[in-house]
């Protein structure tokens, strides 16, 4: 917390006597405003007041009856940020963790100078970053909850504060005598807040920091409690469903409405087309028809007897677009983008005694969000209310605001816990549907895409093809590596530069680079009008796979064992300088390597199981990862014997959600490795279902993940929700390779075992 | 007989009155409570679940989501493959009927807290009566016998769903 913290103001903490109960509510001024110490504080919400706590704010509220709310400013969409943040506060607080409960903020926009500012701070989920930005100034809000209790006390017991204790929720007196929160929040509102940011706890005081904890929504989930985006409801909504153009690029031919709106139920029939000169996810995917109906089973009948004809747009094929991106790669001549030049790999290529070369293929890919895209929008002239499942609710606003041209703060958007995110959410097509037909509507609209409409209009990972070279002398040391990557960029018309559009598939520090003194990577991007967009551990997945399958290719040639292999390419634990002023940890890299490889019995089973061995290592944003994975193959049956998994992400917030999450990660990425591809024919998505696209079964996956987490000392908390993805397909590759001698360089991995087999 | 009997009360001014017809309707069993349906009877449950009755725990995640799963007469079906009218008469369990009345967990919602076998959650409900459908036709279920759980997760919580339902089917202990 920066010293510039600006006096906290009265305002924001008030003593209610809402029914006759007490509270006390405290919120922390958060980087926002310290930037702008002068401008006025946001207001209170009001909701506070009352039953309602959807309002609550970046604060803390501490009950007359002891219990204790926290507010969640992240979205939670599975990744642990609900649990995490609140046991960060708590702890701070020393609050009794049993009378915590938590409640999502939604967005916090306040007007400055006309314009939105961003009351709660960071407002983002599953990116990696909402950890470490609470550890840096979520803190701060439990303690200054515990300096008022405990000054309350101190008053009350005429001690001073200094010898005081908290402790679960009690405030402990020299002499024995005790003090529930509770009882001294009355007292408590009437003391000065801070002038300054408050010392923070030691780590050697942490209670609940690094302990573990279950899900704080876990018994609302399995009571069917939780309410989701696509769970709410408001008076006289009219649900909504969409026929989308299937080119993006396409047009609304001719419409015929009537048989649809015939249905019962059925009440209007809008068309929409997108925006114009928007990037992707700021607007409609596709012009669209909808259906707005009294319920959903209308408007899906609806929807079903529209009669509609489309004017084509351009029509990719990826079979086409793989034939242009392998011919860029075997062209020596294309001129491409360079991202990384060490050395001088020509020059090395003088004493190559091997040459070593191996071009990998990874497919199309949807996101298929458990929660299909929806959103709740209620526009009124004045004011708009949104409930939305997204990952960036300060990107949905500004869509929302866009369409309305209301003042900031006449914008809220609710965010409850979201069913799954992986990329999809930080884009807002559904929004500006949802609030476009609320406005043509003038009521609530709930906006429903199907499975089907969620599978054929994502925004999709693209594919990519990589030609991966390595220059080998007689001393086996790999003396240079190169690498060519064509695909169509992920970030293409999102306004990145041309020239950095390969770092949606490409990170310029990422392995073997800074290890091998001549490097060369070259990007070569395809144009194509398939919609592309972010996508979970973007851009790590496509190119770790692609890399940590070389390296075991190069082991094998050199009859090497594949640790060993990678160890000498290692070498010995240093720190090299990696762009950005982070550095790459040797040594914590060679740890996690080294912790899978002994839990797997590397030494004792790689050359002789009957079954195969694999390990991968990765290195993201200064966290490391490891997989090691064993596999047996029964004719064409194909099992994940063990999957073992280390990570180093630094202190570790709540371990049970870290392991769940490198867990989950894991078994993400080995399903999507074995099992999915999106294909287009003229630009239309072959998938239609989860039949066509199917994620893994749990036949297909590991009984278990044994999840190794290296003890993060003082280290700061890093996010970890993807870091176990990158490594475990190419683990699982290299395992298959040694259970099967098939050597699998191209994306879904059971496909290509078959048909190699 | 209503008539007969207003025919029979002194007052003239309710002498008019026609008692409303009893709608037509498909009667259904929901959680140990009755409800009748009178709109479509090819609705299918989930839509009725979820938009006419407001029990949304039961998931919409596409056909072979397994979210949509709903216990009818012990067997854990789709609810979007389902029309009410197939279900009249029919014993309809969902999520929000497997606790006690006062509030105590099933033993599988127990252990599925106790194993924090949650990702995201959206799939949970969908796993929990898939495993309740299980656990009622074996006891003690073997790995093989979980593998064919319909019910997919991109969290990638089948571990601990799967410690989970051993863990219920071990009387809570893990
Ligand atoms: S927990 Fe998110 S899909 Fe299973």
């Amino acid at each position: 917390m920066s010293a510039t913290l600006p006096p906290l103001s009265r305002r924001r903490f008030v003593k209610l006597l809402a029914g006759g109960a007490c509270a006390l509510v405290i919120g922390i001024p958060l980087a926002a405003e310290a930037a702008a110490p002068d401008a006025p504080d946001a207001p209170l919400p009001a909701a506070l007041l009352g039953d309602d706590l959807h309002a609550l704010g970046a604060y803390v509220r501490i009950d007359g009856d002891g219990n204790v709310v926290i507010g969640i400013r992240d979205p939670d969409t599975g990744t642990g940020l609900s649990t995490a943040l609140a046991r960060l506060i708590a702890d701070e607080l020393d609050a009794d963790w049993n009378q915590v409960s938590v409640v999502p903020l939604g967005l916090g926009v306040a007007v400055r100078d006309g314009k939105p500012a961003w009351i709660y701070g960071h407002q983002r989920g599953g990116t990696g970053d909402a950890i470490p930005a609470a550890w840096a100034d979520l803190r701060q809000a439990g303690a200054v909850a515990r300096y008022l209790i405990t000054q309350a006390a101190a008053r009350r017991l005429g001690v001073p504060a200094e010898r005081l204790r908290c402790q679960a929720g009690v405030v402990v007196a020299p002499d024995g005598r005790r003090f529930a929160y509770g009882s001294l929040v009355e007292a408590a509102g009437q003391i000065d807040l801070p002038t300054q940011p408050l010392p923070l706890k030691t780590p050697d005081r942490f209670t609940l920091i690094g302990q573990s904890a279950g899900d704080v929504d876990a018994r609302a989930i399995v009571t069917g409690q939780t309410r989701y985006a696509i769970d709410h409801h408001e008076a006289e909504e009219l649900v909504a469903v969409l026929l989308r153009c299937p080119w993006p690029d396409g047009a609304l031919a001719s419409i015929d409405a009537a048989p649809a709106l015939a249905v019962k139920g059925v009440v209007k029939v809008v068309p929409l087309t997108p925006e114009p000169n928007l990037q992707p996810g700021q607007t409609l995917g596709a012009p669209a028809v909808a259906v707005l109906a009294a319920d959903t089973w209308s408007a899906l009948q609806g929807r079903a007897q529209l009669k509609v004809v489309w004017k084509p747009g351009s029509g990719d094929d990826s079979a086409a677009l793989e034939q242009q991106a392998l011919a860029l790669l075997d062209n020596k001549d294309a001129t491409g983008q360079r991202v990384r030049n060490d050395g001088d790999v020509d020059a090395a290529g003088k004493k190559a005694a091997r040459r070593l070369e191996a071009t990998y293929v990874q497919p199309w890919l949807a996101h298929a969000t458990p929660e299909p895209m929806n959103c709740l929008a209620h526009v009124e002239k004045d004011r708009a209310t949104l409930v939305v499942p997204t990952q960036a609710p300060q990107q949905a606003w500004a869509v929302v605001q866009r369409l309305t041209g209301l003042a900031p703060d006449r914008i809220e958007i609710r965010v409850p816990r979201v069913g799954g995110g992986y990329g999809r959410r930080l884009d807002h097509d559904y929004v500006a549907e949802a609030v476009m037909l609320a406005k043509a509507a003038d009521k609530p609209v709930r906006l429903l895409w199907t499975r089907e409409d969620d599978l054929a209009h994502d925004y999709y990972r693209p594919a990519v093809a990589q030609k991966l070279g390595a220059i080998i002398d007689r001393k086996r040391n790999i003396l240079a590596w190169t690498q060519r990557t064509a695909g169509a960029s992920a970030l293409a018309r999102r306004g990145v530069p041309d020239d950095r559009l390969w770092t949606s598939e490409l990170g310029a520090d990422q392995l073997p680079a800074g290890l091998v003194p001549n490097y060369r990577s070259d990007w070569y991007g395809l144009a194509s009008s398939l919609p592309r967009g972010p996508q979970r551990a973007m851009p790590h997945l496509s190119n770790a796979f692609a890399v940590e399958s070389f390296v075991d290719e190069i082991a094998h040639a050199l009859k090497e064992d594949p640790l060993d292999t990678r160890l000498h390419l290692l070498g010995p634990a240093r720190q090299i300088p990696l762009a950005g002023g982070r550095s790459l940890d040797v040594g914590r890299l060679l740890n996690v390597l080294q912790l899978v490889a002994d839990r797997i019995g590397w030494k004792q089973n790689w050359l002789h199981s009957v079954n195969g061995l694999g390990l991968a290592c990765w290195h993201v944003d200064g966290t490391y990862v490891a997989h090691a994975i064993e596999t047996s193959l029964n004719g064409n049956t194909l099992s994940i014997e063990r999957a073992v998994c280390a990570v180093d992400v630094g202190r570790a917030i709540n371990p049970l959600g870290l392991e769940g999450q490198v867990a989950g990660a894991t078994l993400d990425a080995l399903g999507t490795a074995l099992n999915l591809a999106v294909s287009f024919k003229n630009g239309q998505v072959q998938q239609k279902s989860y039949k066509d696209y199917p994620l893994a079964t749990m036949a297909q996956l590991p009984n278990e993940v044994e999840v190794i987490t290296v003890p993060g000392g003082d280290r700061p908390p890093a996010g970890a929700s993807f870091l176990a993805m990158p490594t475990a397909a190419p683990a699982l590759a290299n395992a298959v390779f040694r259970v099967s001698a098939v050597r699998v360089r191209r994306l879904p991995l059971m496909r290509e075992l078959v048909r190699m087999l | 007989m209503a008539q007969a009997q207003a025919r029979d009360l002194p007052s003239g001014s309710e002498e008019n009155i026609v008692p409303e017809k009893i709608r037509e309707g498909v009667d259904l069993l929901i959680n140990g409570e009755r409800f009748r349906h009178t709109g479509d009877p090819k609705m299918p449950l989930l839509w009725y679940l979820r938009d006419v009755l407001r029990l949304t725990g039961t998931k919409y995640g596409g056909e072979h989501s397994g979210a949509d799963l709903v216990l009818v007469d012990g067997k854990a079906v789709p609810a979007l493959g389902q029309t009410v009218a197939s279900l009249a008469g029919k014993r309809i369990t969902t999520v929000e009927g497997m606790a006690a009345t006062d509030g105590t967990l099933h033993p599988l919602q127990q252990a599925f807290v106790d194993e924090d076998a949650i990702g995201c959650g959206y799939c949970t409900p969908g796993w929990l009566i898939a495993a309740l459908d299980l656990l009622g036709r074996k006891p003690h279920p073997t790995d093989d016998d979980i593998d064919q759980l319909p019910v997919l997760c991109r969290c990638g919580c089948q571990t601990r769903v799967r410690r989970a339902i051993k863990r219920a089917a071990n009387g809570g202990k893990s």
